[in-house]
């Protein structure tokens, strides 16, 4: 009855127009959703796909041409050993990463979501926030101002005559180098101090969670704190991590930039897709190689999805 | 109860956790004001305020800033657009494909942002379309709906179906309750969104590379300025400056939806 009254008062197309919207909900959800399907669609999907079918195609060796007929053979170039290292020295590096941000980030989180209140709660909250959202490119750059040969940490090192050890430690092979600023251990560091809030935001959401009656039961039980973390604390707490995971590992797969700037001649994926599609004009190649993240991380979610990781999102 | 207060290993761990964040860019602000124009040398020798003047002097600078903004304004303009009508459509109802019209708008900023840059630059590629600032604005707005999808869909599942009922009973048609009883309930969610939408698309770097041609937004120029230094302390100077210009918006963002969210979580 209701909408009959409406339907009388709103006269005009617009009044027509909303009648028709109101009675078809379908049509309305359709209208709704097709704008920001058919951008996403044509221009993402759209543009995703062309680079699939790209990797399926090969470049010819001799003349440097594309040319455009099915074939594996990009994809096994792959599994050289020059670039197979890359895809393998990548993996490390994030699962590397991954790692070490759970162990900085974990003790933040669990502050934060257990002890903090009041102010401390909005320290804590912004704290992680504005790292997470200043620039990209203004964190790696400070990284090369501390990690310089003439730069802070360096010099903290020669101020605590603790020169020596720096020293040593740049002289092992593979994660050392010339200075800190061109070794692998630069790179790590960069990349942990870039994607750490991604880690603790979800870690924070997970622990937020756990019922504090929970853990003084388990004290109560007997357990010692180190056990209760082992067997109550960390279990709960492993979805949030395994979330935080998603992103230090996904955005380590992907980025070129860092590596590029921090880091030695070693290439990681990301530098290689870039050289690949660039100067060498190999984009099939460079297609290629970009399927690598995708396929591992879509392995990634699968296993993530089944340790129920999205429910800490 | 000892049970409230932190144990100081937590402590210790949790305050070092939150000064390897800060310290960095603290890091930046002091170089900013650095003597020393050819090396990262610290402490540094003197402190002035002349690159501060030297930068401004900057056309370069300038411009690079100006494009930044002006495909960061557009970008979120259209990512406000399609994802406001994307969370409309997906909190309202349950339809067929909804999961994958979710999982769609997640996917650009999902998957590493050069498969997103590379993806696009070969579609341009094919379709024979120079690059251009709207190359820019379309892979920019593209990850941009995310942002705005993830504020706006939290806020209509709290805007109640009754509201919108008790409006149309009350003789509003849909253009009359959108404008008069949604729009204002959800406008703080998209004044956040929008907000970390535009520091989202003012930052980015790893798409834009890949979009953007010749032409310099403020991140390629420091890109350029971190891969061959030319002039480090304008480059100190820059640093410092987007550092204060993102600060902004998260805090905008921050203070805009903190209200809400303290309700929602106290109503769990």
């Amino acid at each position: 009855m209701s909408m009959q009254a409406v339907s009388d008062r709103g006269a005009g197309l617009f009044g027509r127009l909303s009648d028709t919207l109101w009675r078809r909900p379908g049509l309305l959800i359709f209208l709704l959703i097709l704008p920001p399907a058919a951008w996403l669609g044509i221009i993402y999907l759209g543009s995703l796909f062309a680079l699939l079918a790209q990797s399926f195609f090969s470049i010819d060796e001799f003349t440097g041409i594309i040319q455009y007929e099915f074939t594996l053979k990009t994809y096994a170039e792959l599994f050289r050993p020059s670039n197979f290292d890359i895809i393998l020295r990548t993996v490390v590096m994030a699962a590397a990463v991954t790692v070490g941000a759970a162990a900085v980030g974990f003790p933040v989180a669990y502050f934060a979501a257990r002890y903090a209140r009041g102010k401390w709660k909005a320290i804590f909250y912004l704290g992680v926030m504005m790292p997470l959202w200043s620039s990209y490119l203004v964190k790696v750059y400070s990284w090369k101002l501390i990690l310089a040969k003439e730069g802070i940490l360096n010099w903290m090192f020669e101020t605590l005559h603790l020169g020596w050890f720096l020293n040593a430690y740049l002289a092992i092979p593979v994660i050392g180098g010339n200075s800190l600023s061109v070794s692998a251990t630069g790179t790590f560091l960069v990349f942990l101090y870039v994607w750490l809030p991604f880690m603790i935001l979800p870690i924070q959401a997970a622990l937020e969670r756990v019922p504090h009656s929970m853990l003084e039961a388990s004290g109560d039980l007997g357990a010692r704190p180190a056990q209760t973390f082992r067997h109550v604390l960390f279990p709960l707490a492993l979805p949030g991590v395994i979330a935080g995971s998603i992103f230090t590992f996904s955005l380590t797969l992907g980025d070129y930039i860092i590596p590029q700037i921090v880091g030695s001649s070693r290439r990681f994926i990301g530098q290689a897709v870039y050289a690949y599609q660039g100067t060498a004009g190999n984009i099939p190649l460079a297609a290629a190689f970009a399927v690598v993240p995708i396929l591992l991380m879509a392995v990634y979610l699968w296993i993530a999805k089944r340790q129920g990781a999205f429910d800490a999102l | 109860m000892h049970s409230d207060r932190a144990p100081l290993g937590l402590k210790v761990a949790a305050g070092l956790g939150l000064a390897f964040m800060h310290l960095p860019i603290l890091l930046i602000f002091v170089y900013a004001f650095t003597t020393e124009d050819k090396s990262y040398q610290w402490p540094p020798p003197g402190l002035t305020l002349k690159w501060f003047a030297v930068t401004w002097g900057r056309p370069d600078v300038w411009q690079a800033l100006w494009l930044s903004v002006k495909v960061a304004s557009i970008s979120t303009v259209i990512a406000l657009v399609l994802g406001t009508l994307c969370a409309a459509a997906v909190s309202r109802t349950k339809f067929f494909g909804r999961e994958v019209i979710s999982l769609l708008v997640i996917l650009p900023i999902a998957l590493p942002g050069i498969i997103t840059g590379i993806s696009l630059r070969s579609a341009f590629n094919l379709a024979d379309i120079p690059f251009s600032f709207w190359t820019i604005v379309l892979g920019h707005a593209t990850f941009c709906v995310v942002v705005v999808y993830n504020n706006a869909v939290a806020r209509f599942r709290r805007v109640s179906g009754s509201l919108v009922e008790a409006s149309m009973d009350l003789g509003a048609n849909s253009f009359q309750t959108f404008r008069y009883v949604i729009l204002p309930n959800i406008s703080t969610a998209l004044l956040a969104g929008g907000m970390l939408a535009f520091a989202l698309s003012f930052d980015e770097v790893i798409v834009t590379t890949f979009t953007a041609g010749q032409q310099q937004t403020l991140p390629i120029w420091m890109l350029e300025e971190l891969v061959r230094p030319r002039e480090r302390p304008v480059t100190n100077v820059v640093a410092m400056v987007v550092v204060l210009v993102t600060f902004l918006p998260i805090l905008g963002a921050y203070y805009l939806t903190r209200g809400t969210d303290t309700v929602a979580g106290q109503g769990k």
